[in-house]
Parts: C-alpha cells; structure tokens; sequence
C-alpha cells in the first residue's frame, strides 16, 4: 500500500545523491574565504531544510489524522517527525564541524539559525517519551498528532524570536542562499536539496511500508493464535 | 461556554485556596532559586541582563510546578470523569484552566518579584513599573496558553513529571527571549525601557498563535 513507486524513487534518490556529490567535488568552485570546507554547505544545508519540511509535513499529516480519525496519518506523521529527528541530528553534528572550520567554535550562540534549530530538535525529542508512556493505540495516536501540530507551529514562531534575539550580526555565509551564490554553487546546491529530498520520501516510504507490513503480520499471528 | 468555564475555574480556585498546594510552593520555589543563583553566580545583587535573566528563568522553573499540578486535583480524586461525563464543551476547560494557571503565575509573582528586587536586584524596581506589568501580563497569558495545554497533552502519560518541563521548556524558549529581552533594560542602572514595542509585539503574537493552537486542538485530548 506505501510501496507504490518505492523502487524508482530510491533509484532516483541514489542517482541525484551521486550526481550531487560529484557536484560537489569536481564542479562547484572552492570558496574563496573558506577554501575546501565549506564543502559542507552543500549537505548541511539540504539537510536542514528538509528536515525543517519533514517537522511540519508531521504537523500537516497530524491536522489530517485529527480530521479524519484514520490512524494510517498519524503513522505518516510519525514516520516523519522520526526520519526528521534524525537528520536533524546530522544537521546539528555538520553545523558544528562547520563551525570548527571556518569560525574556531564547535558551537556559536550568536549563529540565529543552528541555535533555533538546537531548540526544535530538543523539542521534537521529547515526542518519543511522550509517543510511547501512552499504552491506549488511539489515544496515543491523536496526543501523538496534537504534538505534532503544536510542534509544527512553534518551528516558524521559534525561528523569528531567536533570529530578533540577535544582536550582533554575525558575518553570514548562509546569505549565500540568496542571489549572490554564484551559478555553479547554486546548481550544485540545488542538486544536492533535490537529493536529499528524494532520499528523505524514499525512506519515509520504506519505513511506512515496514512498518505496515509487522503491522500486518501482528494481525495474521493474533488470528492464527484465536484460530488455534 | 463562559458560564461553565467560570464555574470549573471557581471549583480550582476554591481547592487551590482550601488546599494551599501549588500557589505557596511555587513562591518557595522561586525564593529556593533566587538562593541558588546567589550562591551560583557568586553575586549579591544583578542588574542588566543577568538580573532579568534570572528573573524569568525562575519565573518559568516556578511555572513547571503549577503545570505538573494543574490537572493532579482531577486526577487523584477521579474527578475528570465527572467533567468528560458532563456535556461540558472541552474549550472551556481549557479556558478554566488557562485562566486558573494565569492567576496562579499572577499571586505568585505578586510575592516572587518584589523578593527578588529585596533579594538580588541592584538598581531597584521603581524605574520599571508599568512596563513590568505589561510585560508580566503578556508572558502569564503565553505561560497560561502553552501551560495549559502541555498539562492536558501529558495528563495521560505514564511520565508525566517527565514530559511537563521538557515539553514546557523549549516551548517556552520564544517567550523567554521576547520577555527577557524587554525586561532587560527596565533592570538596568539608568533605566528606562527600550526596543519595548518590538518585544511586546513578539510576545503578543506568540499569544495569539498559542492561544488559538490551544483551543483549536484542545478538543482532541481528554476525550475519553
């Protein structure tokens, strides 16, 4: 039911991920501040945002469980919020490294968008120990979903307040997003944020499909056991 | 909808005024971790940033308390089955408990910030006074909303004491910075507010977003 499509989605997501990578390696143009190191822009960066996507596509499928009571939603958010908190792990760990190289400092406070994102993460870890201290499947589910909305809510509110917190403005590389990245970098980034979207909806697949199918299994083992 | 959250939020305050629970250990509290920031930071009296960084972290510590007790008189005595039996819409319940969270954070402040000004602070509270109201009204109501909220999502969790302040906190981490930041300057040596208008307008928009999110899902816990 979930596995639709799953194949040629992570055929795809292998071949964008290797296209990016030799991007990366053989085509964007070293940084001229950084040199080599900032190289690590074009996986932190991806990651950060898909990772921002995956909390409030969890919201938005949390929204859709509330609405329509059907528990495969809630499935569909958690799955997501989880491949998200994964990353977002990643996105922390790179961010620092990258800090590291490029400032002197494993970690920065004065840096708006990884202290922001240090706090959604810490938030979105509290889902586990509240998903699983509730026995009852459909109640968990919908407390499930009403984290996942407030959560996905209190992402964009965080980001304003931490960023307005800001006194000093940092020199930021970040701002290279915008229009003055130059044509090669902006390819090869985009490539990469293609990629590893791919690769975030392929695993949401699979997850969702595994996690189906024990589903399933649990059901044909209890009927075979009232069989028996 | 008004009457029966009036009616919830007079049986909290009677238990509340009876019982005496949360309302004096949320002062105690405070007055414990004013204490211990003494002894912490090694200072006798802040200004500036640290003092209003002190101020509210105490303020928010204080505030987990009185969630983690928000629901605890329903739930010992098996009084919320009376409540989910009765066909009491579920937002006024969240407007009771809001609004009885939000005059618990109003006495205790009444006693916790002037403590603090005896206590810790350097410069004196009489420069701030208006802009301190407003600025504590507007984060108790933030406090309220989220508070409020957070206790219903983990009333039915087996860890409960767990799940309060790590959800409450990083909550709460928009509303420290926005009333932080405007008290900052009221504790200074030369007070005087500034840059007040942009922090009353962050903690008034994080109202409004926690206020409506709150009621929109509220309807979906405590349902059974």
């Amino acid at each position: 039911m979930y596995s639709k499509g799953l194949a040629p989605l992570a055929a795809a997501a292998a071949v964008t991920i290797t296209t990016a990578l030799a991007l990366v390696f053989f085509y964007a143009p070293n940084d001229a501040d950084q040199g080599f190191v900032q190289k690590i822009f074009y996986i932190h960066v991806p990651m950060a945002i898909v990772a921002l996507c995956g909390f409030v596509a969890g919201g938005i499928f949390g929204i859709r469980h509330l609405r329509s009571g059907d528990r495969s939603w809630d499935m569909r958010s958690y799955v997501a919020i989880h491949l998200s908190i994964i990353l977002g792990l990643a996105v922390l760990i790179t961010g620092s490294i990258w800090a590291k190289a490029s400032w002197g400092h494993w970690w920065l406070w004065d840096e708006p968008v990884l202290v922001s994102f240090l706090v959604v993460f810490l938030l979105y870890c509290v889902y586990y120990p509240l998903r699983f201290s509730i026995e009852d499947p459909d109640r968990q589910a919908r407390y499930s979903s009403v984290f996942a909305i407030t959560a996905g809510a209190f992402v964009p509110l965080n980001f304003i307040a931490v960023r307005l917190a800001e006194k000093y403005t940092h020199p930021r590389v970040l701002s290279q997003t915008g229009g003055s990245m130059p044509g090669e970098m902006r390819l090869t980034f985009l490539v990469a944020l293609v990629g590893v979207a791919l690769l975030f909806v392929a695993l949401w697949k699979l997850e969702l499909t595994a996690k189906h199918a024990s589903m399933q299994l649990k059901k044909l083992r209890n009927r075979a056991r009232v069989a028996a | 909808m008004i009457r029966t959250a009036r009616a919830i939020l007079r049986k909290d305050l009677l238990i509340e005024l009876r019982t005496k629970e949360s309302v004096p250990a949320m002062v105690l509290f405070s007055i414990t971790v004013y204490v211990l920031f003494h002894f912490g930071l090694d200072r006798d009296s802040l200004d500036g940033e640290l003092a209003s960084g002190v101020l509210w972290v105490t303020m928010l510590l204080a505030a987990v308390i009185g969630v983690t007790r928000l629901f605890a008189a329903e739930r010992e005595q098996g009084g919320i089955d009376g409540l989910l039996l009765a066909p009491v819409d579920r937002t006024s319940l969240f407007v009771a408990k809001a609004a009885a969270l939000f005059l618990f954070l109003t006495a205790v402040e009444l006693v916790a910030v002037p403590a603090f000004a005896l206590l810790l602070l350097g410069p004196g509270l009489g420069g701030a006074f208006p802009e301190l109201l407003a600025i504590l009204a507007l984060g108790n109501l933030g406090v309220a909303a989220v508070g409020a909220l957070v206790a219903a999502l983990a009333a039915e969790t087996r860890a409960r004491e767990l799940i309060v302040p790590l959800l409450l906190l990083p909550l709460l981490v928009p509303l420290l910075i926005a009333c932080a930041q405007a008290t900052e300057p009221l504790m200074r040596q030369d007070a005087g507010p500034e840059d007040l208008g942009r922090w009353l307008s962050v903690l008034t928009l994080y109202d409004v977003v926690f206020v409506l999110l709150s009621v929109a899902v509220f309807d979906f816990l405590l349902e059974d």
